[in-house]
């Protein structure tokens, strides 16, 4: 029974390649569902899963009425939110402001045509996989810019500016990183990139490589600590100030993607995406793409919001060098032993990632409840 | 091969209409009458928590992110030329890691040069 199941989830992939006669079409209509199935349901229980998980955390009960547990909070919300009033400011730059909801929703979708969700069971396995997803996935930031600009308003204006500013920053550690399992692996496959991490995930052989990758990713989709961009108490909302109704609940559907988006290329890249014993490689992804989201979770409740200062400094002066020193690093280590590193290289790397850290952190100074940089 | 692309392609143009049917619904609601419709000037204007804005919103922003998309630009020049040199490391060995750099040796001057002067400063 239970091997047969298995053996339907091991075969349908296969069953389904795309370069099987007459089964292209299916493979995509197939596969399309499931992307965008995938994404608003995982998009439902993040957003289900942020709020119990935040409430548990700071001693509150969260939405436990409607459904059970309050599982379906976030569908309420979507029918209260699509009965509601769409409000078009008299001074607003009408198109653009009409057209930024879709512009920041559309590419956080389009991500998902590259996730494998087992061997092969991906909608298209481009061999440039993980750069499509950084470049479609940085496509939003002009949606956000648009929406702050038309809004004529000054905070969304101010919301928008520190959005870019922020996002622009933290590409640049985030895509070393990303190099760095390239280095690795020799493909920016992201099946490829799994398989590669037949024998031990990468958050093994790369500590460094995921601190990096999730200080900045949260930082890339603008969650808290780094959620300056509608600091509710400096500027009202942010960029989403002026949008009500339907068009407010994309930007929000937007944002929740974008979380969804990092944490399943996280997933994907450092915690060995569908690998895994026992259970169904499915069934693994999720698990660990909610593993990443629940660490998320966890720092935006620990950790206070940063100042704008503290935010660029922490980009340019600290996770940068990092990882400039990290691709390095590993390339002279993939140089060395072109067969596959020892495994003798994780404690190595653990220890090169947590004397690097400590090293940089002298630059900080702590002191009198403020955090300066020298 | 270049029928992922064409998957990718397709799958564009469900996101995208996915995305204006989400915006257009509410606009075929209202005519439904489901979606209330009832602007009044004072609904219409810009909200500023309450108090009147003075002056044009589009002002001047502040200078100091121009140093930043400076900075991007050239560094993520970089950073692209990094990736195909990632992706065949195994072929170009030391050669190209001594190549790869030196190449970014050189923008590494300019990014050393900003910290010290203060650009990467936010005061």
């Amino acid at each position: 029974m239970f091997t047969g199941i298995e053996n339907a989830f091991v075969n349908l992939p296969q069953a389904l390649k795309a370069d099987w006669p007459g089964n292209v079409w299916w493979h995509w209509v197939i596969f399309t569902l499931i992307a965008i199935v995938f994404f608003l349901g995982s998009v439902i229980m993040f957003i289900f899963m942020e709020r119990r998980v935040l409430a548990k955390m700071q001693a509150r009960i969260g939405p436990n009425r409607i459904g059970p547990f309050g599982l379906l909070q976030a569908i309420a919300d979507a029918v209260k939110v699509l009965t509601k009033e769409n409000i078009t400011p008299s001074n607003a730059d009408k198109i653009v402001f009409w057209l930024a909801p879709a512009i920041v929703f559309a590419p956080v979708l389009m991500v998902f045509a590259v996730v494998p969700f087992a061997n092969g069971a991906v909608l298209a396995d481009l061999n440039i996989g993980i750069l499509y997803a950084i470049a479609i996935g940085s496509l939003s930031t002009i949606g956000v810019f648009m929406a702050g600009w038309s809004s004529s308003n000054k905070y969304s204006t101010l919301g928008a500016m520190r959005m870019v500013a922020a996002v622009i920053s933290y590409e640049m550690p985030i895509v070393l990183t990303f190099a760095t399992i390239i280095v690795l692996t020799g493909s920016m496959s992201l099946n490829d990139i799994v398989i590669a991490q037949g024998k031990y995930w990468f958050i093994f052989s790369q500590p460094l490589g995921f601190f990096l990758a999730f200080v900045a990713g949260c930082a890339e989709i603008n969650r808290s600590p780094f959620d300056l961009m509608e600091a509710d108490s400096e500027i009202v909302a942010g960029f989403h100030t002026e949008y009500s109704g339907m068009k407010f609940a994309m930007f929000y559907l937007g944002e929740y993607g974008e979380a969804v988006v990092m944490s399943t290329i996280i997933a994907t890249l450092f915690l060995g995406g569908w690998q895994g014993p026992f259970l169904p490689p499915f069934v693994w992804l999720i698990g660990k793409i909610f593993f990443v989201f629940f660490l998320m979770i966890w720092t935006r409740t620990t950790l206070p919001r940063v100042r704008i200062d503290q935010l660029m400094k922490l980009a340019w002066k600290f996770l940068f060098p990092l990882a400039l020193i990290n691709l390095f690093a590993t390339g002279l280590e993939v140089l060395t032993f072109p067969n596959g590193l020892p495994w003798y290289f994780i404690p190595v790397n653990f220890g090169i990632g947590v004397v690097l850290v400590l090293l940089w952190s002298r630059l900080y100074k702590v002191g009198w409840g403020r955090i300066e940089i020298q | 091969m270049l029928e992922t692309y064409g998957f990718v392609g397709l799958f564009i143009i469900v996101t995208l209409g996915f995305a204006a049917i989400m915006i257009l619904l509410p606009v075929a609601l209202r005519f439904l009458k489901v979606v209330p419709h009832h602007p009044t000037s004072v609904k219409n204007a810009t909200f500023e928590c309450g108090m009147e804005t003075i002056g044009k919103t589009w002002v001047q922003f502040n200078f100091r992110y121009y140093f930043y998309a400076l900075l991007f630009v050239a560094l993520d020049v970089l950073v692209v030329f990094i990736y195909p040199w990632a992706t065949q490391i195994r072929q170009l060995g030391y050669s190209g890691l001594f190549v790869i750099a030196a190449f970014m040796g050189i923008v590494l001057v300019g990014y050393l040069y900003a910290w010290k002067k203060g650009a990467l400063e936010w005061n």
